[in-house]
């Protein structure tokens, strides 16, 4: 397939008689004539090309068969949302059924067969840009820290714990968020929020048990957090150090030289890792489900429970009631993929061109 | 006074790192004494061997998740370690350069940022509903799919890392060019290889929304592969979510078990790559 892996084929190396051999009078044919144990060895060995094609189809096989999972993914979330999809079409994201009696919108009504999925949409992107908010400034405040100013003999350490912060599943961040973030939030924080910025709207009273999305946006903020941090510091090591010296060299204080040499020259790349928090955020089911509140309602209150489209699916499908309440799930996966996967490659790519084609770190 | 602001700026932006260090590092040394702290207390023998107990009873333990995890788990590496190593083995040795490697290593990336319960959908698309039943074996072929990405691209990058003497070398004395690539270069990089699947088993271990429907949990022992399988970070998502106290108790423990899976699986991970992958390349 290229020069690095010629296929050797010993079976049509024409070998030329000695002149002078010891067995004399052997005529010189076609084939070869052997004249020593090495020739002889080698001329013994079968032809391996059979061997080389099966084998390296073998493997190109494997490796088309990621193109494979993402086309079969595809295909079922479609075939399977085809009956959600030819009864409400695009109105399923941004329209939904009003009640005639209350006059208020019935958003996910399982029992009358009424599905939007518009607080899902609305659930998802407030709890992940909330996330972005708490995240990217720390996140970046950690990466400035760990290449720029932290003593070496703490970089080790740091480094390590950041990662074992990324290692960490969300069920386990779920559950400390359950029972040591929510009911902190519930006592001391929510209380505090809404006294100091109730007036803004934003910060209702009316749900005093701690769950909604700020409790969501602050553990989604912790799990993105070593992903967003461990990409900048790619990137801003990739920053040649004749840059820094550069400005250093203008007499610039070391933080003038983080922002004007590093950050400056880093930004694209830091902004390929925020979109890839963010990436991580959206997909991010078990520790949302776990305090979100799971309400399939649109509140203006961020201290409002609410539900995200990872959490619904969750929640809902291992006992979903009928085929169109199933196919509108699966209408919600189709989103969530395709979203996911628009967000996923575009960071890639933005990370990938200021790098440089370094191997992106697979987290 | 323009050199006062700026060396206070300097000072402000410092401190504004540090403070972000801190808060970064807070939360997850306050959940690792917590997770020590209540779960070291209910650990016991019990935990290990006993199956839990209807609500109300105390006792019980998570025999039965930890078990189901580790058939999960070796149903997944079936699945997805062979795959993987040989998807890495293309993009490394048969496809170096091409296209069509840098467009499937791209994929893989993005294969890796998909939510796993959309993996967790697929999976029930595919083996769930043509069976009619949750099984251990869709929540292995779930979890399967998810580790290929991940052990391709670091079985890629440790291949990447032989030196090519070491092909070269195979090849000049007529190794015919699959038992070069199987027996030497896969053999020199296989500490790096191994660490990756590691890595990979890792970080399934502890994936929960792929199980929900796939896996669908099991209070008991499950018989066969086709029965539905209690699942360890499965029980943990159910038993916090209830209102037991005896639940939460278990939930805590079953949480010290993964997280010291896993802490202990990353660390191998870091000092082996650490120690240098290739000893015998040189």
């Amino acid at each position: 397939m290229n020069a690095l892996v010629p296929e050797i084929r010993i079976s049509q190396v024409q070998l030329q008689p000695e002149p002078d051999s010891s067995g004399g009078g052997k005529p010189a044919e076609a084939g070869a004539v052997e004249s020593s144990a090495i020739r002889a060895f080698l001329l013994s060995r079968g032809n391996s090309a059979i061997a080389d094609r099966g084998f390296q189809w073998l493997m190109v096989a494997s490796a088309l068969s990621i193109f494979g999972i993402v086309v079969l993914i595809a295909f079922e979330l479609v075939v399977r949302s085809q009956l959600a999809w030819s009864k409400f079409g695009f109105g399923f994201f941004f329209s939904a059924y009003v009640d005639s009696y209350t006059r208020l919108p019935m958003y996910w009504d399982p029992v009358n067969g009424h599905f939007s999925a518009l607080p899902f949409l609305y659930g998802t992107l407030v709890s992940s840009f909330l996330a972005l908010l708490i995240a990217v400034p720390l996140a970046i405040g950690l990466a400035v820290f760990l290449t720029e100013m932290c003593p070496r003999a703490l970089r080790g350490p740091l480094a390590f714990i950041t990662e074992l912060l990324a290692a960490i599943p969300s069920v386990i961040y779920g559950l400390w968020a359950v029972f040591v973030l929510v009911p902190l939030l519930r006592e001391h924080t929510n209380p505090w929020l809404i006294r100091l910025l109730g007036w803004t709207g934003f910060f209702g009273d009316d749900n005093p048990t701690g769950l909604g999305f700020v409790a969501a946006g602050v553990i989604l903020a912790v799990m993105i957090l070593p992903i967003i941090s461990s990409l900048t510091r790619e990137v801003m090591s990739a920053v040649p150090i004749s840059q820094r010296e550069a400005v250093l060299a203008l007499g610039a204080t070391r933080w003038e030289m983080i922002r004007m040499g590093v950050l400056r020259n880093a930004r694209i790349g830091i902004v390929g890792a925020v979109i890839l928090g963010l990436g991580r955020a959206l997909g991010e089911t078990m520790a949302v489900t776990m305090v979100i509140g799971n309400s399939p309602e649109i509140h203006r209150s961020l201290l409002a429970n609410g539900s995200t489209m990872a959490s619904v699916i969750a929640n809902e499908f291992a006992e979903a009631s009928g085929d169109l309440h199933l196919s509108a799930l699966m209408e919600i996966g189709l989103a969530l993929f395709a979203v996911t996967i628009v967000v996923n490659a575009f960071a890639r790519l933005l990370v990938w061109a200021v790098t440089r084609g370094a191997p992106a770190q697979a987290h | 006074m323009r050199a006062r602001i700026r060396t206070l700026t300097d000072g402000a932006a410092t401190g504004l790192a540090v403070l972000s260090t801190v808060l970064v590092v807070a939360p997850l040394v306050a959940i690792f004494i917590y997770l020590i702290y209540k779960g070291a207390s209910s650990l016991s023998w019990a935990f290990f061997t006993e199956v839990p107990k209807p609500v109300g009873e105390t006792g019980g333990g998570m025999a039965n998740a930890i078990a189901g995890s580790a058939i999960l788990l070796g149903l997944a590496s079936l699945i997805g370690v062979p795959v993987g190593i040989s998807g890495g083995i293309f993009l490394a040795e048969y496809g170096r350069g091409t296209k069509l490697a840098n467009a499937i290593r791209f994929t893989a990336d993005v294969l890796n940022g998909v939510p796993s319960i959309v993996m967790g959908i697929a999976a029930y698309s595919l083996v769930v509903v043509p069976q009619g039943h949750f099984s251990a074996f869709s929540g292995g072929v779930a979890l399967g799919i998810m580790m290929i990405p991940t052990v391709c691209r670091t079985t890629e990058e440790m291949l990447l890392m032989v030196p090519n003497a070491v092909r070269e070398a195979a090849l000049a004395l007529g190794v015919p060019n699959w038992r070069s690539v199987l027996a030497i270069t896969v053999r020199t990089a296989s500490p790096g290889i191994i660490t990756g699947c590691m890595l990979a088993f890792a970080r399934v271990a502890g994936e929960t929304a792929p199980l929900i429907f796939t896996a669908f949990g099991n209070v008991g022992w499950s018989g066969k592969l086709s029965e539905p399988i209690a699942a360890l970070p499965l029980q943990i998502y159910v038993y916090a979510l209830s209102p037991y106290d005896d639940w939460h108790r278990l939930a805590w423990a079953g949480a010290l078990v993964l997280i010291v899976l896993i802490v202990f699986a990353v660390s191998l991970v870091r000092y082996v790559t650490s120690r240098g992958v290739l000893k015998g390349a040189s």
